[in-house]
């Protein structure tokens, strides 16, 4: 109650953004938010559900999760409804996106906004030039996209069977050599997939920079030709000899656990930790990141142009971004995902939340996964995916 | 009261025909096509042109999954053709429908759950290779593409272990209209072998019977994709799914190609059926031919016998599929080389948030198959008064015939236009499309097959039309129908792509769940929500076949008739 009651307070002394604010909460009192998020993790669903009922109590806002196999759904869904005209009450009010996803409705002005500075709770990111929280995938998000949790790419693996994972990327061509068959990837169409072929160009690229300039041909053919020549010498000792790869991570993941690979990947480094208390990955698990650091990123939510409620969806969007928000979900037994909150901007009870969050044994402390490597610009990932199956779908 | 007349009965029931279940397609296909061709406003294309070809054309590996399509399509067809017609002929002496009764639950199962149980038998590290394990003293996982295959041997086992029981089920109803026992005992006199003197004799005569399901068959081989996903080569996959990726890519242009690819999928269903007519009229010359020659064919007997054996073998692997799906959802922990969980528990049941799925998945099938079963009775019932319409019935079975993919993106952009997408109606047509057509399958026979006589002498008494239908007709065909209502059932349970597409994935049905989750890591969870969906359709079947027993318990002329 006092922090509702605090959260009410300001608006006797209204700026014209908070005074918005209190009309955004009114409009959206009774607003049921249809929420579409990748389905394919049962934490993150139950995560979504516990969001609901608190928004619910605190603002009589219902979250209702429309459950994709794949984010491009709801990208898609919105341009069948502009397509047929529909510019109102659209069937999707909140999208967890990023990426060239985000790129594409953002090139195609079918998003709502600019809405993330209007939101209370922005006050704690870090929304400087440059900042992990206001570049998406290089791509400015210029308030079109409020963040929500952080990913950053990390291996999985049975610390029981393995032991000498390579410290580079590069090294995977003589330690897929010496396990024949035991490493494989999600298919680069799905995003788990490109994002491993990623890591290795960005460790590769002989002029990292160029990869954060939207992708040129000269460009492509310089910074990726040491990753083709790497991944032509990987790839015949890639499981099943890389003739056919898992539909996606959670797939693999459950290779991993079936033993049929020694290696699986995540953008979460709490998966791991994660699977090993909900049954789904062995004891031993343990998560393992290449030296010089990996590709990490923000996923964010998103609201499109032509939403039935965008006023429930900003609160929605503010509400994840509270600091109890961001420790329930950052808590091992909940998601396990790292905030995106600027530790430097909280005040001392959101900080004391977090440090009250209980540890476990395959959870890794943030500063043991390495420098954070910046995501290329979303065009080089379409690119790459494009150039990998021209090379080796036939 | 007032008769329900003949021609006007027969005028709304065609009209609802064609604009529930005709206008979609040709509306939906027309869209499709538009797309395909370059209109596509509101990405800013306009104007007529072929370049979703040209990106189509440029598709990494569109080229194989075109033949990936063909080959596990026409292939799986065939060989559960094969196989039925060799198991049917090995039965000979008369393979009633009664015998066949023991297929039903496979054939109820929702081609999802079957494919997701498959998938774990299957596996390299699923129940099969497990065992070798267990007797080899493999430590891991051998390193085979035993399912996603690149050639979709696993698609093709797949679709063949769930088209055979719906085959030799059909097979078993045309069997009932042909004097088989009489002509066997003819043959076998004339010194023919069993076998032979049902291909040469009673084939013939069951093949126009069984064209339909088999065109049915073959157009679903070639463009199903919830099986494919899970069973089927992923780099590239068959056409099909290819289609439907292109359609959900990030690079919302994709929907050009997706659109040329939707029809290119279109064409191959028409092209194959067209081509099983052609091989149909060849193999009716050169098996004229071949019945002339007069061979006795004593020798065929191992052949007929294998396909026994194979029909067997594949149900008793469908069997051990389904069983893994339960088994996977009450473990907690089941690792390679493990014969059975080390851990058991009931968690998933009891946190897997499957309720409103389940209530989801009954309402639509408790609508789709009370209207379809109105609309078939209707459309039956207008019989009376005229010369049955075969152009009419044919169309009916349009649905079946087209390919989803081809279709279902334009309709959703029609109903978009409507207002009515994305919410209960709009999946209830769509599910109506294909479960119409299955309802009117089980229930005409049935219902033409009815002693007309019955019915004269019931007018004889002055019994007006209404009640002739609710007193005579209804009750006495209460088995076939509650047949046909769990049928729908079982159809309805299934759909994928339409329940996906029209309800603008609000409508989360127990399908796609699975599919969904199916892309998740969580095998267990899978198994709960697989589990559930094929435990649906066994529950109809179960109350199809109580409820007819129980109302007429005190009837004895009709326990056990036709079913």
């Amino acid at each position: 109650m006092k922090r509702s009651l605090l959260a009410v307070l300001p608006l006797l002394f209204a700026t014209p953004a908070l005074a918005d604010w209190s009309q955004t909460l009114a409009e959206a009192k009774g607003q049921t938010v249809y929420f579409n998020a990748w389905g394919g993790d049962a934490r993150t669903n139950a995560f979504i559900a516990w969001v609901s009922t608190q928004t619910e109590a605190q603002y009589g806002v219902k979250v209702e999760q429309v459950k994709l196999s794949d984010t491009a759904e709801a990208v898609t869904r919105v341009i069948a409804e502009k397509a047929a005209g529909q510019d109102t009450g659209g069937s999707v009010d909140m999208i967890w996106i990023n990426g060239p996803n985000f790129l594409a409705m953002k090139d195609q002005g079918l998003l709502h906004g600019p809405f993330v500075a209007d939101l209370p709770n922005a006050k704690y990111l870090d929304l400087g030039a440059g900042s992990a929280a206001s570049v998406d995938f290089t791509v400015p998000v210029e308030g079109m996209e409020s963040p929500w949790r952080l990913a950053k790419f990390v291996f999985s693996y049975d610390s029981a069977k393995v032991s000498d994972l390579p410290e580079t990327m590069a090294g995977f061509v003589d330690w897929a050599g010496a396990h024949k068959g035991r490493l494989t990837h999600p298919d680069p169409s799905n995003f788990m997939g490109a994002t491993f072929l990623k890591q290795a160009l960005v460790e590769m690229a002989p002029d990292p920079a160029a990869l954060q300039q939207p992708v040129t041909d000269a460009a492509f053919a310089q910074a990726s030709a040491p990753l083709w020549a790497w991944y032509d010498a990987l790839r015949p000792n890639l499981w099943q000899a890389g003739a056919t790869f898992p539909a996606s991570a959670e797939v693999q993941n459950q290779m991993l656990n079936d033993g049929e690979v020694d290696v699986s990947m995540s953008f979460d480094p709490a998966s791991t930790a994660a699977g090993i208390a909900e049954g789904t990955l062995p004891a031993t698990a343990r998560v393992f990141v290449p030296k010089a650091g990996s590709i990490g990123n923000i996923s964010f939510v998103a609201i499109p142009y032509n939403a039935a409620h965008a006023a429930g969806a900003e609160v929605v969007a503010n509400f994840l971004l509270e600091p109890a928000t961001q420790a329930h979900m950052q808590d091992i037994s909940v998601l396990g995902s790292f905030s995106v909150l600027d530790a430097a901007k909280l005040d001392a009870a959101g900080a004391a939340a977090f440090a009250a969050l209980p540890k476990a044994e395959a959870l890794p402390a943030l500063e043991g996964l390495g420098p954070v490597l910046l995501e290329p610009h979303a065009s080089w990932m379409t690119r790459l995916v494009e150039e990998w199956a021209k090379r080796y779908t036939k | 009261m007032t008769p329900l007349r003949g021609p006007i009965l027969r005028g709304a029931v065609l009209g609802v025909v064609l604009l529930g279940l005709i206008a979609p397609i040709v509306v939906g296909l027309t869209e499709t096509a538009r797309a395909g061709f370059g209109q596509l406003p509101a990405l800013g294309h306009v104007g007529w042109s072929l370049e979703p070809w040209r990106m189509l054309r440029d598709q990494p590996g569109f080229v194989t999954s075109l033949r990936l399509t063909l080959v596990t399509g026409v292939g799986a067809t065939l060989i559960a053709l094969a196989l039925a017609v060799g198991f049917c002929a090995a039965m000979s002496s008369g393979a009633g429908a009664g015998r066949m009764r023991w297929l039903a639950p496979f054939l109820a199962v929702p081609h999802a759950a079957m494919a997701v149980g498959l998938a774990f038998v299957l596996a390299p590290s699923g129940w099969i290779a497990r065992v070798f394990a267990f007797v080899l003293g493999w430590d891991q996982p051998p390193d085979v593409a035993s399912v996603h295959d690149g050639w979709g041997l696993a698609l093709m086992l797949g679709l063949v272990v769930k088209e055979l029981p719906y085959l030799l089920l059909v097979m078993a109803s045309g069997l009932s209209q042909v004097p088989v026992a009489r002509q066997m005992a003819v043959g076998r006199a004339m010194g023919y072998a069993p076998g032979v003197v049902w291909i040469k004799v009673i084939w013939p005569q069951l093949w126009p019977l069984i064209r339909l399901p088999v065109w049915v068959v073959l157009a679903y081989g070639l463009s199903v994709v919830d099986m494919a996903v899970i069973l089927g080569p992923s780099n590239p996959p068959t056409l099909a799914v290819a289609v439907v990726r292109w359609f959900n890519a990030a690079d919302v242009a994709m929907i050009l190609p997706a659109a040329a690819g939707a029809l290119v999928q279109t064409a191959v269903v028409v092209v194959a059926i067209a081509a099983l007519c052609g091989a149909e009229v060849v193999l009716r010359r050169a098996g004229l031919w071949w019945l002339r020659r007069g061979g006795r064919g004593w020798s065929w007997g191992p052949g007929l016998r294998v396909a026994q054996g194979g029909v067997v073998g594949l149900m008793a692997l469908a069997a051990l599929a389904l069983l893994s799906l339960l088994v996977w959802s009450l473990a907690w922990r089941w690792s390679f080389p493990m014969l059975w969980p080390e851990g058991w528990s009931g968690a998933l049941w009891m946190r897997a948030d499957w309720r409103m799925a389940m209530l989801h998945t009954l309402v639509l099938a408790a609508v789709t198959v009370v209207l379809a079963l109105v609309l078939a009775i209707c459309w039956l019932e207008a019989e009376e008064d005229r010369a049955r319409a075969p152009w009419a019935e044919a169309l009916i079975y349009l649905p079946l015939l087209v390919p989803q993919i081809g279709f279902l993106y334009g309709l959703n952009v029609v109903f978009l236009r409507a207002g009515v997408a994305g919410g209960y109606a709009a999946v209830i047509c769509g599910q109506l499309l294909f479960v119409f057509p299955y309802v009117m399958i089980a229930l005409s026979e049935p219902w033409r097959a009815l002693d007309a006589r019955l019915l004269r002498v019931g007018a004889a008494l002055g019994a007006g039309r209404w009640r002739r239908l609710l007193a005579l007709r209804l009750p006495m065909l209460l088995r076939p129908i509650m047949t046909a209502a769990a049928i729908g059932v079982a159809v309805s349970v299934a759909q994928y792509l339409p329940t996906l597409f029209l309800g603008a994935g609000r409508i989360a049905t127990l399908t796609t769940e699975a599919v969904t989750l199916s892309s998740g890591s969580d095998r267990r969870v899978t198994g709960v929500y697989a589990s559930l969906q094929a435990a649906l359709p066994f529950a109809a079947y179960g109350l199809a076949a109580l409820i007819p027993a129980w109302w007429h318990r005190n009837r004895r002329d009709l326990r056990g008739g036709t079913a």
